[in-house]
Order: C-alpha cells, then structure tokens, then sequence
C-alpha cells in the first residue's frame, strides 16, 4: 500500500527555485531512497515532507488524502515521523525525556516511571541496550542517537520513517548498524524514506532511488533498473563528471601559466 | 536482533546521575556561606536573624522562581524587576481612584501582570528577536510608565496611602502578614516562596509542560520537530513571571502602604543571578527551581550575614559578582561534561 505520494512538487523561496516537478511513492515494507548532492534540494523535501514547510505546486498525498501540512505536529499525528540529521534530540535532556519528547505519557502530571521502562524496552527491543536511561542523551555516540530516534518513531506507531542523512556524520562501522535498525524498521512493515548523498549506503537497503539535482528530477529507477556502478556515477555527476575528468585530464602541469 | 557489543552497549559505568543534579553547587555554596557567616557574625543564628535573612531571600526568590524557570526555557526577561512596580502600582492606584476596595486593584493588577507577561511572549513570537532586546524595550517602557503614570495621577513620585481603604486588612494577610513560631518572625512571602519553588519544581520535573522547558531551552528547533508548541510554552513562562511579579508587587504595596513609583530597577539582574547561581544555564535547557531557591537564600545570607558581621555592606556586590563568575564557570563545565560525555 502507498503510504506517501508526492506528484510534481514544487517550492519557491521568494524568488528561489528550490524544488520543481519531484515525485516520489513510498510503500509499506519499501525503503526508498532519495540521492542528491549538497544543495539538490534534499532539506526542502523532507521539510514538505516533515510539515515544516507547505509545497506551492504539485500534490502531496498520505495514504490517498490529498494534504498540505501546517505543522510538524500535522505529519506526526498522519504518521509521518522525520528523524533529522542535527536535530533529532535534545543534547542535555535525559534519555527517556527525548524518546517521550512531544509525546509524553500522562494527562498533564508525567508517568515517570512507565516512560522510564518503556524507553528502556523500546530501545532494547530494537537492540540497543542501555543501563541507564537518564543519561543526558548527548553523551550518546552519533550513531547511538540516531538508532534512539529512530526507535522512537517505530514505538510512537509511524508509518512512514523519513530518515536524513542517518549516516552522513558516521563511520563505518557505525553507519552499518544504523543501515541495520533501517531495514528493521523496513520489516516492521514501515515506508522509509532515507535521504542521502551516499550511493553505497543506499543501494546497501533501497528498493527505489530517485535522484535530485539542483532541484529537479535527474532519475527514479527501481532497484532492478539500476545497478550500485550506475548509481555511483549518477550521483557523483554523471556527464558533468566526465567533463570534469576530460577538463582535468588535458591540465599538464608544464603548460600551466608559472604563477 | 543483535548488535555490536562495543557500539551500542552502555559499558561505562553508572556515573551520570549527578547531572540530573544542577543545584548540587549551590546546594554546597549555601552550606559554606552558612557555616562561614554562623561563624563570623554570632547574631547570625539568632532566630530574628534568620527570619529577617528568609525575608530577603524569600523577596528575591519569589521571582527567582520563574526567572529560572524562564532561563531552563531558554529566554530572559530584563523587565521582571520594574514589572513587580508596575503591579504594585496598579493596584494602589486602581483601588484608589476608584475608591473601590482594595481586590478590585489587586485583580486588576493581576490581569496587568499577566498582560505584560503575554506581551513579552507574544513579542518575541512575532519578532523573532532575541530575548534580552525584546524584554530590554518592554523594561524601559515600564520604567518610563511607571514614573510617568504616577506622577500624572497622584503628582508625585510615589503613591497615595491606602492602608485605610476597605479590603486592606484581607489584602495585608494574605500578602504582607506575619506570624512568630518559637520566636522565629516568618513573613508571608516566605510562604509563597516555599509554595512557588514546591510548585514550579513540580512542574518541571513531572508534567510534560516541564519536559517542553527543557526542550525549548535546550534544542527548539528539535523541540518544533518533534511537535513541541514552542511560542506557546514560552509564552507560559512569560506569564508564570508574570504571575510572580504579581504576588511580589502586592506584598510591596500592602507592606508599606505606599509604593515609590522608580523602584525595581536592577532587580531583574539580582533575579538571574539567583537562578545561575542555582545551576540555570544561560544558553537554557538545563537548570533546577530548587537551585534557584538556594541562590536566593545565598543572596539573603549574604546581604544580611555581611550587616551581622559588622562589615562594610559595600562589599556584598563584590562577593555576589565573584559567586555568579564561579556559578557560571561550573555551569558551563557541566554543560560540556553533559554533552560531550565523559571520557570522550
């Protein structure tokens, strides 16, 4: 079932043209990967996606409602949770505060001790296991915060995971578990949407890659209309990579003007 | 499914819990402040003395309260001390100029209270400004106001005596009476104080209105993601200061009958360093009301510990300068611990 469908999507900043005529489809079980470079547009989708901004062309549809979002609280409330790159937590606030951030248990007086060990069984069940929950959550390793979020958003019952750049701040080995708890969360019957500018972290999970460029459409393959080379290339620029490749190729050092 | 032992396994040991502990520093400054000064001045333990020294503690720490409460949301507001005038003004000159009794300009001034606290709220919502200006421009028109608006009504700086007016003596219980237990003189506003602190420690704490504070305070950006109405909960703090300005502006007024018109100017400073003192961050998202309790009793034990000592009194802004550099310096240090994790 299609959770997201977003049809020629368009957003203009004043006179800047961030986005025009992307589409994109997320179904149950599917992680679809959006690739671009710094720039590509990548922010401002997730933004329309999250809520945080309303798109001014194009339809934007969450299980075949057509939507406009006011606010994050919007997305959420659809099912749409957005895991950000920076800005997934609050550093200095404990562990089961953040999980429970926005959601908090009790009317108005907190379940201290239910969202305590709930926190706890929720990360635990996804694996990561964690003696003490009331650690300021900044003292977690990048990785660590990003599996907590994401955690989180499949407790909280989302449907769709919008994931940004989870690993683009990792190493390697700590972007593997986090590509892990992804495809778990895939499993879990959840649509991804994850967002990067790394073609080998993509093609290691996704099942459809659509590419951004300057804020267009460069490509939307399936998973079997493309293979990790084609990916690569694509990404890192294609044509304008072979140009570049010509441009540095003819550069002989003894020609250069002596500076 | 499993994972990497070494990546996501909390293998240190239990060693954080002092961090959910801000007011641990002021906690050990105001023990050594009240040994040093039991020491130094023997009229210091008389239980006059500690009644006059809770007084002033309970003066500042009443708006200390939300002042904290305020910084852990992240904001600052530079006209939390003339607004206590303003109420206090308000209510004195309402009730006399109407010859009404004395609640009706106590209500009045209650929802004047509540008014500049939704202003400075709602300012700084609209603004996008910065706090300190916002709350820096609404502090210079109230001064100017108060001046202003009293002398235009009563032709002097001060206002006119109500202490004959009808509804004075409820009024007077309620926010200026004392009473004596075994020889210890407490005020009401010590009561308020321990009631506001009970309180506004209960709500940070343990409601999820306290869990948005330190979210602003402490990210708002991922507090806005995560769903969090940011303007609207520092609006909330914006009016709890006002609220407290409120109760302080009525203990001042039917205290002493009279209010002068220029007065509160540079309490709004002596507010915030009670709440750093207390373990508050300045950048927000972390601190505790307890803390900002105990860096009004530090503020009490000083100022009047100084008089007992029979020393010069010009020396106790000196030593709360130093308090608050030192204050500052652990905080941040702790800010960083916190972040940064130990060991890393």
């Amino acid at each position: 079932m299609t959770l997201l469908e977003l049809t020629e999507v368009g957003k203009s900043y004043g006179a800047v043209r961030a986005l025009e005529g992307v589409s994109l489809e997320v179904a149950e079980g599917r992680i679809s990967c959006v690739l671009g470079d710094n720039g590509a547009g990548k922010s401002t989708l997730i933004k329309i996606i999250a809520g945080l901004h309303q798109h001014d062309e194009g339809r934007y549809l969450i299980a075949g409602d057509e939507v406009r979002l006011g606010s994050p609280r919007q997305a959420l409330d659809r099912g749409i949770a957005t895991v950000y790159q920076d800005l997934a937590v609050v550093p200095l606030m404990p562990v089961w505060r953040n999980f429970f951030l926005g959601a908090e248990l009790g009317s108005f007086r907190l379940d201290i001790p239910r969202m305590r060990s709930i926190a706890r069984e929720a990360l635990a069940r996804m694996g990561i296991e964690l003696r003490d929950v009331d650690r300021p959550i900044g003292t977690l390793s990048g990785g660590q915060r990003q599996c907590v979020a994401i955690a989180r958003a499949v407790h909280f019952g989302a449907r769709a995971l919008v994931l940004d750049e989870p690993t683009a701040a990792l190493g390697v080995k700590q972007s593997g578990v986090v590509l892990k708890y992804v495809a778990a969360a895939r499993d879990a019957g959840l649509g991804v949407v994850l967002i990067t500018h790394n073609p080998h972290h993509a093609y290691l999970v996704g099942d459809h890659f659509t590419l951004l460029k300057r804020g267009r459409m460069a490509g939307s393959h399936p998973r079997s209309g493309i293979s990790l080379e084609q990916l690569t290339t694509e990404m890192a620029g294609g044509s304008d990579l072979a140009e570049l490749s010509h441009e540095l190729g003819r550069s002989d050092p003894k020609e250069r003007p002596p500076t | 499914m499993s994972a990497p032992q070494d990546v996501l396994t909390d293998t240190g040991p239990v060693r954080h819990r002092h961090h959910s502990r801000p007011e641990l520093g002021a906690l050990l400054a105001a023990v050594a402040v009240f040994l040093f000064f039991s020491v130094v001045a023997e009229s210091f333990l008389r239980p006059a003395s500690i009644g006059t020294v809770l007084y002033a503690a309970s003066t500042i720490g009443i708006m200390a309260v939300p002042v904290a409460l305020l910084m852990i949301g992240g904001e600052f507001d530079l006209s939390a001390g003339v607004a206590v005038t303003t109420t206090a003004l308000t209510s004195s000159m309402i009730s006399y100029q109407l010859t009404a009794i004395t609640w009706v300009g106590v209500l009045v001034s209650l929802a004047v209270a509540l008014g500049i606290g939704s202003l400075n709220g709602w300012l700084l919502a609209r603004t996008g400004l910065p706090s300190f200006i916002v709350t820096l421009g609404t502090f210079l028109m109230l001064t100017g106001a108060n001046l202003g608006v009293t002398k235009l009504v009563s032709g002097t700086v001060s206002t006119k005596p109500i202490g004959d007016m009808q509804g004075f003596a409820s009024c007077h219980w309620l926010f200026a009476s004392q009473f004596t237990v075994g020889g210890l003189t407490l005020k009401a506003t010590v009561w308020w104080w321990l009631g506001l602190v009970v309180l506004g420690s209960w709500i940070l704490l343990r409601t999820r209105f306290g869990n948005w504070i330190f979210a602003v305070g402490g990210d708002a950006a991922a507090a806005r993601a995560v769903g969090v109405p940011v303007a609207r909960t520092k609006t909330c703090l914006y009016l709890g200061v006002g609220f407290c300005a409120w109760v302080l502006g009525q203990h001042l007024l039917f205290s002493f009958d009279t209010v002068q018109s220029g007065e509160g100017v540079g309490n709004e400073l002596i507010y915030i360093v009670a709440a750093v003192i207390g373990g508050c961050l300045i950048t927000g998202g972390y601190g505790s009301v307890v803390g900002s309790a105990l860096g009004a009793l530090i503020f009490g034990m000083t100022s009047k510990g100084i008089v007992y000592a029979q020393w010069n009194p010009d020396w106790f802004k000196f030593f709360l300068g130093a308090m608050l550099l030192l204050a500052a310096l652990l905080n941040s240090y702790v800010k960083r611990r916190a972040e940064r994790g130990p060991g890393r």
